[in-house]
């Protein structure tokens, strides 16, 4: 595929900006010496290539996507009907309060639903990723205990089965990371947490239902070491699909949450953001929230500022239009969609785990939540033939293939989350892709290596692109 | 009512019991009873999309669209072909994921690099990343960079947008590192305070070009300072000003780093927005968040691939620069096709209009009675003094009334207005026509 600089051709472009209706002002800053090489295409040309990426491009519509811990769920069309409605898109966010009443409702709904989904006191919209969301978080626990001259408190508990981003973020947030063993059930150890809290426990970060798909039921004894340690308890809301309206956070003993609206609340991934992550917190931390609060004041909204914030984590109020479309969808499934939506997302991975789990070794045996794990450990000392090459021959099969190498406490590990949207056909179709790949790559391991075979590119060369970075076109000169 | 599940009841029960499931709440019996909510959430029923979306029209009405701007401050208003908005409600790019799987993700690995060369032009630096939040976080994530086990203090200028400075500090509590704010002076960053205040444990300076109050800074004569005390030079920059202004690489920057808004992402009161950055070769490998590279495939065909992911949480996890895994593609995709779109002729006729409009508005307003409060030379913003906070209260309603968005109040009577290629003559003379009136008074 070409390159759009290699389709560029000197003094091609449309005209989008009309002609001066003011005098030529000479510009009297210091001027660009470097030539600007921007593509030079008429439109025409600038849609083909698009079109063109576009079709070597995997949407949600282009198959199953059982992308574990990332909930690839349908993103419905009223959403993006509704936050490409002038009246949002065209509002500048320094707006006088009285102008932008639309908006504040907008928040102040979206904070609302949320929080009552969460069991959390207060919510800010401002943290515009997960990852985001749980550095604000974090901070918010940061101030606390600072706020009550406890800076003895500097370590975060993470469970060794916890996603790459909590520990980035406690070392972002200034905390040193402790790490919590898993138990042979995957669950959290009690015995170690006990051993590992202290008096220097700021708090933990927790998944639950966790990173290999189950619900620990120990979660109320899990939050009150924590806390009985004096430290403050994390939930990083990466699954809540699984349980939203079935059991909450707030419920489980957690203080601070992180959702993000674009896995359960069905705002599209974008391919990579933009997403929105949220931080929602117990009453006794919601003086600490940064961004916008919407308060009501003779039936006008307005914008405060909460009065121990931590600080803006981003500019603005977040990613408002990502908050439009989960809205949007809130609105839309309402109180009974909710949980039947979670449901609905467990039953579909018990079907498919049912499917697969005679054929395909399950990392935990027992009735999973959103997800399940797959080890292909033995299989991959039998046969040679690895998870990345299974997840690669799924290709081949019409599907994206599931998350691969994580949760990093199970070897060879897949990790599949169907979501919610799938039909049974989808399913059974999928479960039949699955035990085929498996079973070619028993009879044909060498081939399985080579997989995908149906796609333009096959196995790119990582290694290579590490070690000398070309990381922007080179113009030749 | 509009739930997105496609079982129905019948399909369900079929696949609980093909399972081994009694109900759903079998299923969900490992969870402990004591904990499971008993009553339904207190949110509204769930409601079709007919009504949902008359519900969201309500609120969308209830917001002022102006028929003119005039106030950015981090915010710019302009146009947007029609061209991107098509690219990128491409269901392929809207929905995708991270594009882990390079194999069903060479269309979107090959937009972020083209994106990624696009900011190493307007920037003049060597490596770009495939973007960031906004551009407050990468200011912020631009400190952490220069920071050194030795060098902890980053100097930020006091002309930085106060939304930048508050991010940066936010990011700063996280690591315990200290931010100090270098004076301003007529409009400017003051430089000789500058000298004064680097020292050893100065890990780099921010600046901001053109600054918060639309100045240019001397940010050659910064760079040079920052380097002769060992740190850093960290620019904040506006893209349509890099069609035309001397680039942080000419200027000798250690980073840039900017909020992409302005190319082709409207305002949307606030977000989403796109945060670049870019960086000279030899800290490529500091840069946080993805990278995108070329290599080539089994069968020697050139390709795109996620790289030096060795920097990045999954891989290092407490040990990464940053926590950042989204890099709001879909926004960079958004400044990708607005670029292309535009063309190295298209951006700079966007930024002279820009220039001249605001040379036009400004002389229009003095002309009423605003002066300009600095006489520098300045890019699509500036500000201006009445007589007190009252008067440009007095101004900005006036203006509101004509359906006018008046610029920014800052206080003490100063007000920072903003010209794109959005206004026309004749909203400008409008505006300026209504503060005449409002003075005479």
């Amino acid at each position: 595929m070409k390159l759009i600089f290699e389709r560029s051709m000197p003094g091609r472009g449309t005209a989008y900006v009309p002609d001066l209706d003011v005098p030529e002002a000479a510009p009297d800053f210091a001027q660009r010496e470097r030539k600007l090489r921007l593509p030079e295409l008429p439109e025409v040309q600038v849609d083909r290539h698009y079109t063109e990426l576009a079709k070597e491009t995997r949407g949600v519509n282009g198959g199953f996507y059982p992308l574990g811990s990332c909930t690839m769920k349908y993103n419905p069309a009223a959403a993006e009907a509704v936050a490409a409605l002038p009246g949002f898109t065209e509002v500048h966010p320094l707006q006088e309060d009285a102008t932008v009443q639309g908006c504040l409702e907008v928040m102040q709904l979206a904070e609302k639903y949320l929080a009552e989904i969460t069991g959390m006191d207060a919510i800010t919209l401002q943290p515009a990723a997960g990852a985001h969301g749980e550095f604000t978080g974090l901070l918010l626990i940061k101030a606390w205990h600072r706020s009550r001259g406890d800076t003895a408190r500097t370590k975060i508990l993470v469970p060794d089965s916890a996603h790459g981003t909590n520990p980035a973020s406690a070392a972002m947030a200034g905390f040193e990371v402790v790490n919590i063993p898993s138990d042979p059930n995957g669950y959290v150890d009690l015995k170690e947490l006990s051993q590992r809290v202290g008096p220097d426990t700021a708090g933990l970060m927790l998944t639950n239902p966790n990173t290999v798909g189950l619900f620990d039921p120990n979660i109320s004894e899990i939050t009150r070491i924590v806390h009985e340690a004096g430290g403050l308890n994390y939930y990083d809301g990466a699954n809540l699909n699984a349980i939203m309206g079935i059991v909450r956070p707030g419920d489980m003993g957690f203080d601070v949450v992180h959702l993000n609206l674009h896995k359960t609340f069905a705002t599209p991934h974008g391919g990579g953001g933009p997403g929105s992550g949220p931080v929602g917190c117990k009453a006794f931390l919601s003086g600490f929230l940064p961004g916008i609060r919407v308060e009501e004041k003779d039936g006008k909204r307005c914008r405060s500022e909460a009065e121990a914030r931590v600080g803006d984590v981003r500019s603005f109020g977040g990613n408002f239009n990502v908050v439009v479309k989960a809205l949007t969808y809130i609105l839309s499934i309402g109180r009974e969609g909710v949980p039947a939506t979670a449901a609905n997302a467990v039953l579909n991975a018990n079907y498919l785990m049912h499917r697969l789990k005679d054929i395909y070794p399950m990392a935990f045996d027992t009735t999973c939540m959103h997800e399940f794990v797959i080890t292909l450990e033995h299989f991959k000392e039998e046969t040679g033939v690895s998870a990345l090459d299974i997840a690669k021959g799924l290709i081949d099969y019409g599907m994206h293939p599931p998350t691969m190498y994580f949760p990093l406490i199970v070897h060879e590990a897949l990790m599949v989350e169907p979501t919610e949207t799938e039909t049974k056909e989808t399913l059974d179709e999928a479960a039949e892709g699955f035990l085929a790949v498996l079973q070619e790559a028993r009879e044909h391991p060498e081939e399985a290596h080579l997989r995908p075979l149906t796609t333009r590119i096959r196995r790119p060369d990582e290694v290579k692109a590490a070690r000398k970075p070309v990381i922007r076109y080179d113009f030749g000169d | 009512m509009g739930t997105y599940v496609p079982n129905t009841e019948k399909e369900q029960q079929e696949m609980l019991k093909a399972c081994g499931y009694q109900d759903f709440d079998d299923l969900y019996g490992g969870i402990p009873a004591e904990l499971k909510r008993k009553e339904p959430l207190a949110i509204p029923a769930g409601k079709t999309e007919m009504e949902v979306r008359q519900a969201m029209e309500r609120m969308a009405r209830k917001n002022h669209v102006y028929s003119s701007v005039f106030r950015g401050a981090g915010a710019y208003h302009h146009y947007i072909p029609a061209i991107v908005g098509e690219v990128t409600g491409k269901e392929e790019f809207r929905t995708a994921y991270t594009p882990y799987q390079a194999e069903i993700s060479q269309g979107l690995l090959q937009s972020i690099f083209e994106y990624q060369t696009d900011i190493c032009e307007l920037t003049g630096m060597a490596a770009s990343n495939a973007g960031v939040y906004d551009g407050a976080t990468a200011a912020a994530e631009a400190c952490e960079m220069v920071r050194e086990r030795k060098r902890r203090k980053v100097l930020v200028s006091g002309t930085v947008d106060p939304k930048t400075v508050s991010v940066v500090k936010t990011y700063a509590f996280g690591r315990d590192a200290e931010i100090v704010l270098v004076p301003e002076k007529d409009g400017v960053t003051d430089l000789e305070a500058l000298q004064a205040m680097l020292d050893a444990e100065t890990a780099g300076l921010l600046i901001q070009q053109p600054n918060f109050y639309g100045c240019e800074e001397d940010a050659v004569h910064a760079a040079e300072l920052a380097h002769a005390a060992g740190a850093k030079l960290i620019m904040s920059c506006n893209p349509i000003a890099l069609a035309v202004m001397k680039t942080p690489g000419e200027c000798g920057a250690d980073i840039a780093v900017g909020e992409g808004q302005p190319l082709g992402l409207p305002l949307s009161f606030g977000g989403p927005y796109l945060g670049f950055m870019a960086a000279e070769e030899k800290m490529v490998r500091k840069l946080p968040g993805r990278i995108v590279g070329e290599t080539t495939d089994i069968n020697g065909e050139r390709c795109y691939v996620l790289t030096m992911q060795a920097r990045e949480q999954h891989i290092r996890r407490e040990k990464a620069g940053s926590n950042i895994c989204s890099n709001e593609a879909l926004c960079a995709l958004t400044a990708a096709v607005y670029l292309a779109a535009m063309g190295p002729e298209g951006l700079r006729k966007t930024a002279l209009s820009c220039h001249a409009k605001t040379a036009y508005l400004r002389g229009a307003l003095a002309e009423a009675g605003l002066k300009p409060v600095h006489d520098r030379p300045f890019f699509h913003e500036f500000v201006t003094q009445a007589r007190d906070e009252a008067q440009a209260e007095e101004v900005l309603k006036a203006l509101e009334k004509a359906d006018i968005l008046g610029g920014l109040p800052l206080g003490g009577g100063r007000i920072l207005w903003c010209a794109t290629e959005m206004n026309s003559r004749e909203s400008m003379d409008l505006a300026a026509q209504t503060v005449k009136e409002v003075l005479k008074q």
